[in-house]
């Protein structure tokens, strides 16, 4: 019997533009007075229509191209229509059929490639808040979220397991954050997390799939990985006891309980909604030419991997580099000093990353003292450590009948002798020896 | 002296300018007539509480400064589905009953801002659903040449208040021949700007890729002025075009149509159309070629299939826009949707609907695509298209009784240049039954300028454009 889990990840990130997707109110709208940046057009008022905001379909694009898609070159948006209080235009205009960017991929430190599908731009909602006011049991609405721009990342169903779910998560956080487009507060909600899981079940009877499982609107990367362990042992039970395999119409949507550590139904695909997408006719498409995504592309920062792997081409063990590319001011430190005089790349990125140099003070200096090298010739020392040790027979006797610290006044010695430029560990190696063989 | 309420624009400057009448003057007189008037045609369904106020401030900038904004101290009549600060807009539906807007439509701050004054907002049909006003949750506009007859729609109050001269200059909009249908019933001149041209922001949406606002007006000058006023980029609608605009007034008082050339097509003299119509409209293709113009006949797709691809399109995007109207906001539940409304919006929800889509919508769209194309074809060769805009004349009140299919009949030869967004002016060429029919002058996309130069022409060398004495027909 063999189980192979099959992730895939639907991740939203809130764009930290100034204005919202399609109107002029601020996006920024964590712990603001409700209803207080609103509009006709995020309020879905009569007459109101969309403008697109520029600079969150660059970030759009950014995220795409930092995360190796094509960027298409005819692009346009869609309505996705459905009802609920927080959309008040009864539609959230989203893209259906020609995302914005397509067909990437997010490389893991296995070197497996986690393919993604497509990034593509859309509008946040506005929030409900269910509450007791006056007595009764009532349910609000804040629309200072609805419109804020929202880029949806979709992988393939290429992750194995939740650690491989919450490696590739964690690459898309530290990526959008590197390039700036948001800040990507999981606790803000600005990056929501929703796994599709499924397994695939293979045995002497042959090979079987279990039904796809959505978990929605998760704000952690342990709860998703917990989610996706719980899903996982979940539907192999259930396969067991009912033998039920994928199907074209059995898709489901769970919850995720955080307090209870389990997953919980919220919806059949029998429920599920027919979005009747249609080309939103207040937005003319976009052609994209290759001028203007390489334009976009000049204003990508250096990416993670990339950085990352710079320094490893310079020398840098791969362990170290990671340490050095997340502490930026130690990856500063790094980049201001490698090229001076006497300082060996590999062994000042070891030194900084095991903290053995204070990178608020100067450090050549520091490097230096560190890997002062001195007078490393035997044929030079010896000489010396044999003058020391002959001129002093009860220190050598004291020596031999264990009395070790007497090593640091025969060390201190030599150096006097050769001026202090005698390199000390050399000069510890052969006096050790040679009092080992004193008689 | 001509009565003030028969007027033109540059006749009521005239006026201010000598001083022969006060803007006060002037909508103290239209607001009296309205008063006598509006209970029968139902033409106005709010009137501008601040008229007389509004009046006064202007009477106050003609004094001190002159007439120095083009449409200053116009009474204009405003189409209920722009909205309108401080006046109740509901696009003719309960739905939005006491709706008091939240902001001004783009089209309707720039007729402010050229120092035009609204005189109140007109009947239409419920959310532009028809073609009738007929469809209007507050009852019918009847037809001032005859009462007994609709004025056409939506924008069937726009059209009236022009025609039984209850305003100077109206605003419409039109999705598929909402200005210009209208316009030929009530027998005066309506014009729709190329889809693009002006901004939609704050006019209640019906089928966005289609929705045109435009003026009617006394004659083709008045429409061309104002629709210099209304066009232009506007911020506030990504699907407006940053073309410059063209000075329309400067290519009117043509001498002739030398040089002109004319497609008339074969296909829009329907076989069900009556000879009396069909009469009228070679009558006015005699005038064109007299008047210098070269008429050749030319054959396009029939306009049937139009009317296949705008059902699609218009009652899916309905659908969508509606859905705003949920019940929870706007103080209405959506139960007062009018039955025309309901059938689209179920229509619409259909043919988006997984596994239809295909079907219809997206082979709406590659219909529509080779229609453009067709008009782009003929407009290499020609300069107009030139045909009738209704098969007939306003037909009877009560008409579109069980016709779910009324306004599709009767736009049938609209259908196919508002799909393709093109610019139309719409003028009258005579009567039958003592009922006015209009004639289209189609040009391509943003060629407005030369459709307002032969439709000014061809309205300068006839006298087509005449109103009805109320005293007489109601």
């Amino acid at each position: 019997m063999k189980y192979s889990p099959l992730i895939g990840l639907e991740v939203h990130v809130e764009l930290n533009t100034k204005s919202k997707m399609f109107c002029g109110c601020p996006s920024d709208h964590f712990g603001k007075a409700p209803n207080t940046q609103t509009c006709p057009v995020c309020l879905g008022l009569p007459g109101a229509l969309p403008v697109p905001n520029k600079k969150a379909i660059q970030s759009c694009i950014k995220i795409g191209l930092a995360l190796n898609c094509t960027i298409n070159h005819l692009s346009k948006f869609d309505r996705k229509q459905y009802s609920y209080p927080d959309l008040p235009k009864g539609y959230q205009i989203s893209q259906y059929d020609q995302p914005f960017c397509s067909d990437g991929f997010v490389l893991l430190e296995s070197g497996k490639r986690i393919g993604i599908e497509r990034v593509h731009q859309e509008e946040d909602t506005g929030k409900l808040q269910h509450t007791i006011l006056d007595g009764k049991k009532v349910t609000l609405v804040d629309y200072n979220r609805s419109g804020v721009p929202l880029v949806e990342i979709v992988s393939r169903p290429d992750m194995e397991s939740s650690v491989e779910a919450k490696e590739y998560l964690k690459k898309i956080h530290e990526l959008i954050r590197a390039i700036g487009v948001s800040s990507a507060d999981m606790e803000k909600g600005e990056m929501r997390l929703e796994p599709t899981i499924n397994v695939k079940i293979e045995d002497e009877r042959g090979v079987f799939y279990t039904p796809l499982v959505e978990v929605k609107n998760i704000n952690s990367f342990n709860f998703a990985s917990q989610a996706i362990d719980y899903e996982i042992k979940r539907q192999i039970e259930e396969f067991e006891k009912t033998g039920i395999e994928k199907s074209a119409t059995n898709k489901t949507t769970r919850g995720y309980d955080s307090v209870k550590k389990i997953t919980f139904l919220q919806r059949t695909k029998e429920e599920a909604k027919d979005y009747r997408y249609f080309p939103e006719p207040d937005i003319p498409p976009f052609v994209l030419d290759d001028d203007y995504i390489e334009t976009i592309r000049q204003e990508l920062p250096f990416l993670p991997d990339q950085i990352i792997a710079t320094l490893v081409s310079e020398g840098v063990e791969p362990k170290y580099a990671k340490v050095l590319y997340a502490n930026e001011k130690a990856l500063i430190a790094f980049n201001r000093n490698k090229n001076e005089e006497g300082i060996d790349k590999a062994k000042l990125s070891s030194l900084i990353a095991n903290k053995k140099i204070d990178i608020d003070k100067d450090i050549p200096s520091q490097y230096q003292k560190l890997n002062q090298v001195g007078i490393t010739d035997i044929s030079i020392l010896a000489s010396i450590v044999e003058e020391i040790i002959a001129a002093n027979p009860g220190l050598v006797a004291d020596y031999k009948k264990g009395k070790t610290t007497v090593l640091g006044f025969f060390v201190g010695q030599a150096m006097k002798a050769t001026g202090g430029k005698a390199d000390p560990r050399t000069l510890n190696i052969l006096i050790v020896d040679r009092l080992k063989e004193a008689k | 002296m001509k009565p003030l309420h028969s007027l033109t624009i540059k006749e009521v400057h005239e006026g201010y300018k000598n001083g022969d009448f006060t803007c006060t003057d002037l909508v103290k007189h239209f607001l009296k007539r309205i008063e006598k008037y509006n209970p029968q045609l139902n033409i106005y369904l709010s009137l501008n509480p601040k008229a007389l106020e509004q009046a006064g401030a202007i009477d106050r900038e003609i004094k001190e400064k002159g007439i120095d904004r083009p449409l200053l101290g116009i009474p204009f009549a405003i189409k209920d589905n722009f909205l309108t600060l401080g006046i109740e807009t509901t696009a003719g539906s309960n739905i939005l009953k006491g709706y008091q807007p939240q902001y001004e439509s783009s089209v309707t701050r720039k007729l402010l801002d050229a120092g035009a004054i609204f005189l109140g907002k007109t009947n239409m049909d419920s959310f532009a659903h028809g073609s009738s006003t007929e469809t209007s949750d507050f009852g019918p506009t009847l037809n001032p040449w005859n009462p007994e007859h609709l004025p056409g729609g939506s924008s069937g109050g726009s059209a009236a208040a022009i025609a039984a001269e209850l305003a100077t200059a109206a605003l419409g909009s039109e999705t598929a021949g909402s200005v210009r249908q209208p316009a030929a019933w009530c027998g005066v001149t309506g014009f729709k700007p190329t889809y693009g041209r002006a901004g939609r922001y704050g006019c209640i949406a019906m089928a966005s890729s289609t929705d045109s606002p435009g003026p009617l007006a006394k004659n083709i000058a008045d429409a061309a002025l104002i629709t210099k006023v209304i066009s232009g980029q506007d911020p506030f609608d990504a699907t407006t075009s940053s073309l410059p605009v063209d000075d329309y007034p400067q290519f009117l008082d043509k001498q002739d149509l030398k040089g002109i050339k004319i497609a008339l097509v074969k296909e829009y003299l329907l076989p069900q159309m009556r000879p009396d119509v069909k009469d009228l409209i070679l009558n006015a293709v005699s005038k064109l070629k007299e008047l210098g113009a070269t008429v050749e006949e030319i054959s396009l797709l029939d306009p049937k299939y139009s009317i296949g691809v705008y059902t699609v399109i218009q009652r899916s995007e309905v659908s969508s826009n509606l859905s705003r109207f949920d019940g929870i906001r706007f103080g209405h539940d959506r139960d007062l949707f009018c039955q025309e409304s309901k059938r689209r919006i179920m229509l619409g929800t259909y043919t988006l609907s997984a596994g239809y889509y295909d079907a219809y919508y997206k082979k709406a769209l590659a219909v529509r695509t080779k229609i453009v194309d067709e008009f782009s074809k003929v407009f290499e060769n020609y300069d107009a298209i030139v045909g009738a805009v209704s098969p007939g004349p306003a037909q009877k009140v009560g008409a579109t009784k069980d016709q779910p299919m009324f306004g599709e009949m009767e736009d049938v030869l609209l259908e196919a240049s508002s799909i393709a967004g093109l610019a139309s002016a719409g003028v009258p060429c005579g009567f039958v039954d003592n009922l006015p029919i209009g004639l289209q002058i189609t040009c391509a996309q943003f060629n407005e300028k030369k459709a307002f130069e032969i439709a000014d022409c061809y309205q300068r060398n006839t006298s087509h454009q005449v109103f009805p004495n109320l005293d007489e027909t109601l």
